[in-house]
């Protein structure tokens, strides 16, 4: 039998923690630590001198309302971005550096902690609440709900995440992060070789926010299903809320593979089990095939929302019904379904053969067809309309081009003899990059010019939105054409030291490129600050809830939505409804009566089951198990008293709705 | 956001949403049902792999395997399944004395079977076959340890239903509560016949 | 199979009655065989699988009631939906290691 590998015995206070592990002497950490702890105090110190910790507790920490869950989400995102960004800018700057003349200024265990700290991050805490954000603030708007199907779950799914971003940002300051790679292959993330706490915190980050991420899609699937406004037939449903339930299909049957490998993970780590060790019968490429079964779905679960976004914003900037609208959830159900029989491309040099690779290598030129069908079902959208060239389509028209640049790499690589050679080089990183940013980020930037308005009462600039998205397009090729050139020429990926010379000028201009995009990130953190000064100018202001003309039911309403969405609940006709209704004179017309409303009441439990999974997943990997039976009896304790709650909803009375509703019909001049 | 609450109302105007609200609530249970699915599916996976590997010169599952035990455990299990049916019948027809005593029966049942697992890993464990001894006991373990785990909290939510109707009596939203956790019972059934099949009565031949 | 209190699609004793039966005799032919081990280790095999399927549907039917009517629709289509993401999983693990093992002269 085998002895528990786990060889320290911790203390049993303070389990392994030390005051060794901050990392105080470390001079890139120890000024960003000082940077964040006194930003924390300003910001503590702001908001009880303000004397807002009530509004922030009554109206966002305890809030149930899919509105504000989804602008936290949003806003998180978009902080954990700007740290994500950090991390690329000092990879390419160090690089860059690091050529057969320097060898840069990271020490290499410090850059392999920030090569897996952007992937974690990008990919878990900016991308996904980026779409579960989306999913919040458009699906029951766009199909006529109060709000989703189960209040309570939606903030604890938050509240999860949220324990997950504290956890890994947390690593940074409190031992060191992970430095195996954002997927954290074995064996290098077991026990042996990677014996401190940096893949524990990845490994309880990824497991609590994952748990969130199962029940979002549990909520949104019953949402979308059971909730849709009365008349709203499948085929009926906004092409948004049908990748919004497709996508959640994937994430409901491939979140439970992740959890529970990374589970057998963390019992080979913590007590020695062999699941995916080399010796006794354990399996390591079991390990990279669950990985990526997950993880491959997975990153159709990132992707489809944002063809969702694209969807909209074609069809409401070109003034035309979106084109071939059923060819084109048909082929979100092919690649949803796709999506599943492809995994195995991420290891084709496994060596399971050439009928196992064929198959997977098939399957993965036949995804590309249903993309391309959505491809052009956009660009014929926009064939003949009247397209509007405002800042939300810039981004859209750069999405398509980057987008399918990114898809046709991805057909390279499907050919498994060609994988063989390219697979773990640059070319694969610029690939997915293609992919993610091109086709991920910038479809989300057309949703934020376009959905801003609706949550926040005004409009972004366009002009700033519009450079912004040229400096993203132009600092995109210059860093990435580099890396599929260097990718082509032999260079790995994750590489601490370049010696070969040859290599530097592609370096030198992907450093080049980092320094345009980040001219375009900070222009569009300088347009979301400036836009918000400028809220009250008529030429930003959106007075009435439907600056664009739009043709969706989430502009039926003001802007930002009453709280409890539309006072009556809509009868559905169209696929456009809003369109349909302002053709045939129907839109924003005074019901003939109100009734009362029944809403869910905001609660503590989703925000203080959050903050006991933060706890038990920070004493786990310290080893504090004083701390992680608190943090465990917590959750359990808090959501079986919240189950004996009574009294969770309540009713808006007429009156109140009539006024809410009159004061805005009256803006609308209705 | 209004603070106004309107409880006194509630229940007069709440006949209205019984109907969605339970048909809503259920729905969303089998959602989750599905996703634990895959849970199983991935730990059957693992189970499978790792058993057409090596076995690592550990105790070979055939030797320690004891059907009839399993037939035991297996009866239990499907006895529970088919008492906490009855337990539904009783619980529509608003009787709460037959609904509570096979209710009892259900969780005795349950609680016989886990312990019976229990004892089953003790024994295994005694003839040299721990989780640690190779990848196939800690695909085992891990695979038939997942079901005991659901099992354990299948019948921590009974011992909370039990409160919720001393509190309240057979409410339309205990109802909604115990539809659920009948759907989870009989999910893990399902799930023990997939174990029975695939891990013990293969597991003497292969 | 909506357990709602206003219809009656929650199952009857008769209908948990057959289902106990059905699933004891389903789970006594593999058991029986495989103690006994009275025939041919694939014929046995087989049965266990068609007898482990036979009970899953009896008591998908019988004990959660899910039949084919319009009320079940969207449980019957995730279930459907999960069964095909299972058999991806499971069939497509064992698949891809089947070959690899075969390749790396694991084991067999």
């Amino acid at each position: 039998m085998a002895v528990n590998t786990v060889v320290e015995n911790p203390d049993p206070i303070f389990g392994k923690l030390s005051l060794e592990v901050i990392p105080y002497h470390d001079p890139v950490v120890l000024p960003v630590m000082i940077m964040v702890i006194l930003g924390g105090i300003f910001m503590t110190g702001l908001i009880t001198y303000k004397g807002w910790w009530g509004y922030l507790w009554n109206e966002w920490l305890t809030s149930v309302d899919h509105k504000k869950i989804g602008i936290m989400y949003i806003i998180v995102a978009i902080v954990m971005l700007l740290r994500g960004f950090a991390d690329a800018f000092l990879m390419r700057s160090h690089q860059a550096l690091a050529t057969s003349f320097d060898t840069g200024y990271l020490p290499p265990e410090h850059y392999d902690q920030i090569f897996t700290a952007h992937g974690v991050i990008m990919i878990f805490f900016v991308i996904t609440p980026i779409v579960a954000g989306l999913f919040n603030l458009i699906t029951p708007l766009q199909i006529g709900a109060r709000d989703v199907a189960f209040p309570f779950l939606n903030s604890l799914s938050f509240w999860f995440f949220m324990a997950g971003v504290v956890l890994i940002n947390a690593s940074l300051f409190i031992g060191e992060f992970a430095s195996m790679g954002w997927l954290a292959y074995v064996p290098l993330s077991g026990i042996e070789y990677s014996p401190g706490v940096g893949v524990d915190y990845w490994i309880w980050s990824l497991q609590i926010s994952g748990i969130g991420t199962t029940l979002t899609a549990v909520n949104f699937i019953a949402t979308i299903i059971k909730l849709r406004a009365p008349g709203m037939g499948l085929w009926k449903m906004p092409v948004f809320t049908w990748t919004a339930l497709v996508a959640n299909a994937l994430a409901l049957v491939i979140f439970p593979i992740l959890t529970v490998t990374i589970f057998l993970l963390t019992f080979d780590r913590y007590f020695g089990t062999h699941f995916f060790t080399n010796e006794l019968g354990g399996n390591q490429m079991m390990y990279v095939n669950l990985i990526w079964a997950w993880g491959h779905p997975e990153v159709y679960f990132l992707i489809l929302p944002i063809f969702g976004v694209i969807s909209e914003v074609v069809a409401t900037f070109s003034k035309k019904r979106i084109f071939g609208y059923k060819t084109l959830i048909w082929a979100i159900l092919a690649i949803a379904v796709l999506s599943f029989l492809v995994w195995l491309h991420h290891f084709f040099t496994m060596g399971s053969g050439a009928a196992v690779n064929s198959f997977f290598g098939v399957m993965t030129m036949v995804i590309a067809i249903p993309t391309g069908v959505k491809l052009f079902n956009w660009i014929f959208t926009m064939y003949k309309g009247r397209v509007e060239m405002n800042a939300a389509m810039w981004w859209v028209i750069a999405m398509l081009v980057t987008f399918t640049v990114g898809g046709m790499t991805g057909v390279m690589l499907s050919i498994p003899s060609n994988d063989f050679v390219l697979h773990n080089s640059m070319f694969l990183v610029a690939h997915f990059h293609n992919v993610l940013i091109g086709g991920a980020f910038y479809g989300f930037m057309a949703g934020l010019f376009y959905w801003f308005p609706k949550f926040t009462g005004f409009k972004l600039n366009e002009a700033m939105g519009k450079m912004s998205c040229a400096l993203w397009f132009v600092g995109f090729f210059l860093a990435w054409v580099p890396m599929y050139l260097a990718g082509f020429d032999g260079m790995t990926r994750r590489l601490n030291y370049v010696d070969n010379p040859e290599w530097a000028i592609y370096l030198y201009i992907a450093f080049a490129g980092v320094l345009v995009i980040a001219a375009g990130l900070g222009l569009i953190v300088l347009n979301i600050a400036w836009s918000m000064l400028k809220r009250n100018d008529p030429a930003y202001k959106d007075v009435d809830g439907d600056p664009w003309d739009a043709p969706t039911l989430e502009w039926m309403t003001d802007s930002p939505p009453q709280f409890y969405n539309f006072a009556v609940t809509p009868h559905i006709h169209d696929l456009e409804e809003l369109r349909y209704r302002k053709k045939n004179g129907m839109a924003f017309k005074k019901p003939a009566k109100y009734s009362r409303i029944h809403m869910p009441k905001n609660t503590w439990a989703g925000v203080v089951i959050g903050v006991f999974s933060m706890a038990f997943g920070f004493a786990m990997v310290w080893h504090l198990w004083w701390l992680a039976i608190i943090g465990f009896v917590g959750m359990v304790g808090s959501f079986v008293m919240y189950n004996f709650e009574r009294n969770k909803d309540y009713y808006v009375e007429i009156d109140e709705v009539e006024a809410v509703e009159s004061e805005w019909l009256a803006r609308k001049k209705v | 956001m209004s603070n106004t609450t309107h409880s006194e109302l509630h229940h007069a105007a709440h006949d209205d949403h019984h109907h969605d609200e339970s048909e809503k609530v259920i729905f969303g249970f089998w959602i989750y049902i599905m996703s634990d699915c895959l849970l199983f599916a991935t730990l059957f996976a693992v189970y499978a792999v790792l058993s057409n590997g090596f076995y690592a010169g550990g105790v070979d599952p055939k030797s320690l395997i004891d059907l009839n035990f399993v037939l035991g455990e297996t009866a239990l299990l499907l006895f529970s399944s088919f008492t906490f049916g009855m337990a539904m019948l009783y619980a529509y027809q608003k009787n709460e004395f037959a609904m509570k005593a096979w209710l009892i029966v259900t969780f005795l049942l349950g609680a016989g079977f886990l312990v019976m697992e229990l004892y089953e890993f003790y024994h295994f464990s005694h003839e040299g076959a721990t989780p640690f001894s190779n990848g196939y006991w800690s695909a085992f373990y891990a695979l038939v340890g997942t079901h005991g785990m659901h099992v354990f909290w299948g019948m921590i939510w009974m011992i909370a239903m039990f409160v919720h109707f001393a509190r309240d009596g057979i409410t339309e939203s205990n109802l909604i509560r115990l539809s659920c956790l009948s759907l989870f019972w009989h999910f893990l059934d399902i799930i023990w016949i997939c174990v029975f099949s695939f891990v013990y009565l293969f597991g003497v031949y292969s | 199979m909506s357990h709602s209190a206003e219809n009656h699609s929650h199952g009857s004793i008769k209908e948990y009655v057959l289902g106990l039966i059905l699933s004891i005799v389903l789970t006594a032919i593999p058991f029986y065989l495989a103690i006994t081990k009275a025939l041919d280790v694939k014929i046995t095999m087989f049965i266990i699988v068609i007898c482990a399927v036979a009970q899953l549907l009896v008591q998908m039917i019988l004990f959660l009631h899910i039949k084919a009517d319009e009320k079940n629709t969207w449980n019957i289509a995730t279930a459907l939906y999960s069964l095909m993401i299972v058999f991806f999983v499971v069939g497509g693990s064992l698949w891809i290691f089947m070959h690899l093992n075969h390749n790396m002269l694991m084991g067999h």
